[in-house]
């Protein structure tokens, strides 16, 4: 019996799980695939927004502000890279430049401080501005992050903290039997939490009649290399239409760039991409910067977003007691996440359990050694240490065989070449994983002590490898 | 102070290019040679690269991949050039520090008086082409599947289509029948084949796998792995001809889409790139750098390794020119520019009293042509003018130029001129 | 008549035979023997794999020493599975002696110490 299920394991969940394991409680985890923060939480913008333009008075204000705020701590404890390069919205022409100036009122409100710059005081942060743009709102706390490490590292921390993840594990059924709830037949918990993204209308109505839907919308990226000419310093938008917020152009923490997104609603499992609406982004682009190198595009991503049809976040306890709803976390759920867990475990699960916090609480993630950012010195005493450190595996992002292994020893470790591109940037770079992922490949099935043919490309049935030849070995 | 190595040369990259640079250079007297490695053995894309047709040129026989690697491998052992594998070069500098790191050594400074850079090139990947459609499993360039096929012996599915007619494509669609796959069919975007016309004849033709010409990869469709393509004509713009689609239930979709010069480590350090991205060279293959120079695919994808070996053969007397001191970076410059039809020019420039008596041109022409002439112009005066049957764009063209033709100029340019 | 693309070298001469055998098409004396095997008795040199109990690769690249008739090739390469090579191995060393009764060997074409 587990006091607390989460079920999903994207940020939000990984960023629940992770408060909660500051208090003596019993936390399971349930996953549907086999890596945390495997959808939106992977392929999104990776922005933290600094809260300046969403409705006063709403939680997605509200979160958002509180949010970007601890998120200085956050990446220092769990060693998540996070910059706060500032983003910027363009105008492009003087209506444009009025709805900036009814943003910045916005934005006060909300309490967060913006700049209203002129093109030529634009030109000196941006010098490839396009020459359309006349003016620019600087919001100087938003920053950029590493999504897909932050959920990695929230769940390896909550792990460590005594959470319990199970990974290949789709909840199909929830039950209530005598007052707690009964899951997939198998885990039984006093309180549910509901942390399942697209997926979380789906997942409220196994216990509960319909009260909202989540409505997928799909958005295409481009993701460039790194490349040493000028480009983008800071998150750039476009001032936020009708249709919706627009393209932004954006460095990311490891030095590559994103285009993107588009916004389609789109059926749940839709995540392909087609260069009809990545011509439609390129255009929308191409009004903010001038010269956009897409020669340098070394892939094309969608992501879903969990549009809620009430458009807010829905941070509730549902009609059935102590079945906890956190769905509908669109934009800007990521910059909200931290503020979220807060207050579900602040506001909802304070007032379900006596919450007495763990001495032993560690918030803090054992330190990743990077290589690459290392001085010769510093490589040649890891390498002393361990001789791994000395193979370089993935070339272009060069990564070491000793990373990996590090990697995979600790509480959240990858189990597909994919999980280990998100989280150490194996395969992420110009070749795409061409040179580096049979050695990839083999180093996981040598670890997890299988056949190479069992290690999969992402989820649990995306093989790699179909057969062996001549008979094997 | 730590006691920092000094090399005459370092080949960084000990395939087809390096070794040949690294033997050529120690014939001509260099004999401090280290060779550095990525991979566990020497040889690099060679090893897998098992079919035969290598060698016709160098050594007048047929031979496959490794054994090609294998007759230079065996060259190098004899003499006292020195190579380390498993060595990843990270970075060097213009002053020719070499940073590398393996499982022995560690992470190493190094120091070089000169270096050649051999490192090949990498292919073109799903996200550089925008392949439309699910980003799922199943879908892999040839070179990926050839490695993990022929050197590490799995089958990465049983109905496959390919998409590009690039050799790496045809030569594995060939291997992947033969190891009991079913090859669907290959699709090339061009209305003509980018793979020579005898791979199309033994690879696709002996094996009754269809071509289709101006199609390409509209969809891939899939879940968790590739389920099925879907194929479409193009015209002449490329767009997709309406009703054109085919389906193609495959779990596997290859890709042959081109090769890139692999040139990271020359990019860092500010060297002057060309349009091949590859580094921009001078009759001595020396890069903008003095001392550096370049060779084989790392500087223009070749078509025939033959060629590539000759070339690093030239890269290898270079390097040795430049230590014994007689290599002229001073006088008068010739730019080489790519006129109609054609792509690029290597070398990107030439000293004219540098020439000894011959110098050879690399090219390669846009699209296909047949009974044209090559016209090479001195600051717009025609010079020379060859007749050429044939000339593919899966082929690379090589013109050498007597000295004596080569009169001075600021620009000679090469051109195809069509009757 | 009967046309092709011959395949004894990256060249691809346009091959032409007649009912009497007479070669055209072809600029060297491979290209005549190719054209004339092609209707008479198709031969193709084939190239794969064996397993090899190397710490550095899994497989070992071997090929047929010379041509063999080409309605072989699928024999010959299940042949292969029966065999286990044990290094050290030298490039060009017997892996099957007369394979499937064709009177050509099978080779590895690399070399081997570990």
């Amino acid at each position: 019996m587990y006091d607390i299920i989460i079920v999903g394991a994207g940020v939000t969940g990984c960023f629940i799980a992770r408060e909660l394991a500051r208090y003596k409680l019993n936390v399971l985890v349930l996953e549907k695939n086999n890596d945390v923060g495997n959808e939106t939480t992977s392929a999104n913008s990776a922005i933290i927004h600094s809260g300046y333009d969403p409705l006063p008075g709403t939680l997605k204000a509200k979160l958002n502000v509180e949010g970007n705020k601890m998120y200085d701590q956050v990446c220092e404890e769990l060693d998540v890279s996070f910059k706060r390069i500032g983003s910027i919205t363009v105008a492009l022409d003087d209506k444009q430049v009025e709805t900036l100036k009814e943003l910045q009122i916005r934005a006060k409100e909300n309490g967060v401080e913006t700049i209203l710059l002129t093109r030529e005081e634009l030109l000196e942060k941006e010098p490839m501005l396009s020459k359309d743009v006349v003016a620019g709102l600087l919001a100087p706390t938003a920053g950029i992050i590493d999504p897909f490490n932050l959920s990695v590292h929230l769940m390896e921390n909550a792990i460590d903290n005594g959470v319990k993840l199970i990974l290949d594990e789709e909840v199909t059924s929830i039950v209530k039997k005598e007052g707690n709830f009964l899951i997939n037949d198998k885990y039984e918990a006093k309180v549910v939490i509901n942390a399942t993204g697209v997926n979380g209308d789906l997942v409220n109505e196994l216990i509960n009649d319909k009260t909202f839907d989540i409505m997928p919308r799909k958005g295409q990226y481009y993701v460039f290399d790194h490349f040493k000419r000028p480009f983008v310093n800071h998150t750039l938008f476009m001032v936020p239409s009708d249709k919706g917020k627009g393209v932004l152009i954006s460095p990311t923490t490891s030095g590559n760039y994103l285009v993107g997104p588009s916004a389609n609603l789109v059926a749940r499992d839709e995540k392909s991409t087609d260069k009809g609406t990545l011509n439609n982004v390129k255009e929308q682009a191409n009004n903010m910067i001038e010269n956009i190198p897409y020669y340098e595009t070394i892939r094309t991503f969608a992501g879903i977003r969990a549009t809620p049809s009430t458009h807010d976040f829905i941070i509730e306890e549902s009609e059935t007691e102590n079945f906890i709803n956190v769905v509908g976390i669109e934009s800007p759920g990521l910059a909200s996440s931290p503020a979220i867990a807060k207050k579900v475990v602040e506001e909802i699960i304070a007032k379900k359990f006596d919450l007495v916090k763990k001495d032993d609480f560690n918030p803090y993630v054992r330190k990743y050694i990077k290589m690459k950012s290392l001085s010769i010195e510093e490589r040649q005493r890891y390498f002393k240490e361990n001789k791994d450190y000395g193979t370089i595996v993935c070339k272009c992002e060069q990564v070491s065989k000793g990373e990996i292994i590090d990697c995979l020893k600790r509480s959240c470790p990858p189990r597909s070449i994919k999980g280990l591109k998100r989280r150490l940037r194996v395969g992420f770079g110009k070749c795409q994983g061409g040179m580096c992922q049979p050695l990839a490949l083999e180093i996981l099935a040598e670890y997890y002590g299988v056949d190479r043919k069992e290690i999969p490309y992402d989820g649990t049935k995306s093989y790699i490898l179909y057969k062996e030849t001549k008979g094997g070995k | 102070m730590e006691n920092i190595r000094t090399y005459d040369l370092v080949v960084i990259g000990g395939g087809a290019a390096g070794l040949a640079a690294a033997l050529k250079a120690y014939e001509n007297g260099v004999k401090d040679v280290l060779i550095l490695e990525k991979e566990p053995c020497l040889g690099g894309i060679l090893q897998q690269c098992i079919h035969n047709g290598f060698g016709l040129h160098t050594f007048k026989e047929q031979l496959s991949g490794p054994e090609y690697a294998q007759r230079f491998i065996d060259k190098v052992l004899e003499t006292d050039i020195q190579y380390k594998l498993n060595s990843y070069v990270v970075s060097i500098t213009k002053e020719k520090d070499v940073y590398y790191s393996n499982d022995e050594d560690g992470f190493c400074h190094i120091k070089a008086r000169s270096i050649v850079m051999a490192t090949g090139c990498t292919e073109r990947t799903p996200g550089a082409i925008m392949l439309e459609g699910d980003r799922v499993a199943g879908i892999l360039t040839a070179g990926q599947a050839q490695k993990y096929l022929n050197i590490d012996g799995y089958l990465v599915g049983k109905k496959v289509f390919i998409l590009g007619s690039g050799d790496i494509g045809l030569i594995m669609a060939r291997r992947m029948t033969l190891e009991g796959a079913k090859v669907m069919g290959v699709a090339e975007l061009m209305p003509y084949s980018n793979g020579l016309s005898r791979n199309i004849a033994q690879c696709l033709n002996d094996f009754d796998i269809p071509l289709y010409l101006s199609h390409t990869v509209k969809q891939v469709v899939g879940k968790d792995h590739v389920e099925k393509v879907i194929i479409a004509k193009v015209d002449e713009k490329f767009n997709y001809v309406p009703d054109s689609e085919m389906i193609f239930d495959v779990d596997t979709l290859i890709l042959s889409v081109g090769l890139v010069p692999y040139n990271i480590i020359l990019e860092d350090i500010g060297t002057k790139m060309s349009s091949t991205r590859g580094a921009y060279v001078d009759e001595n293959y020396q890069t903008s750098v003095e001392g550096i120079f370049a060779c084989g695919n790392a500087l223009h994808v070749h078509d025939l390794v033959d060629f590539v070996s000759e070339e690093a053969n030239m890269a290898g007397i270079s390097a040795s020119k430049y230590l014994k001191g007689e290599l002229n970076n001073t006088s008068e410059v010739t730019l080489t520019k790519n006129g109609n039809g054609i792509s690029y020019i290597v070398p990107q420039q030439y000293r004219l009293d540098n020439i000894e008596d011959k110098i050879a041109f690399k090219f390669r022409v846009r699209k296909p042509y047949h009974k044209v002439k090559v016209v090479i112009k001195a600051d717009g005066q025609e010079i020379k003018s060859i007749v050429k049957p044939h000339m593919l764009p899966a082929e690379m063209e090589t013109i050498k130029l007597d000295k004596k033709i080569l009169v001075e100029c600021k620009e000679l340019t090469f051109e195809i001129k069509e009757d | 008549m009967k046309e092709f693309v011959c395949i004894e070298c990256p060249k691809g001469c346009r091959l032409t035979i007649d009912d009497n055998l007479n070669v055209t098409g072809n600029t060297c004396i491979r290209g005549k023997t190719y054209a004339i095997n092609e209707v008479t008795c198709p031969k193709r040199i084939v190239t794969s794999t064996v397993v090899v109990n190397s710490k550095i690769v899994s497989r070992m690249p071997v090929m047929t020493e010379h041509e063999i008739p080409k309605e072989k090739m699928f024999d010959i390469i299940k042949a292969l599975d029966e065999v286990r090579l044990e290094v050290p191995v030298k490039c060009r060393d017997v892996v099957i002696e007369n394979v499937c009764g064709t009177g050509v060997n099978i080779i590895a074409t690399r070399s081997l110490d570990k």
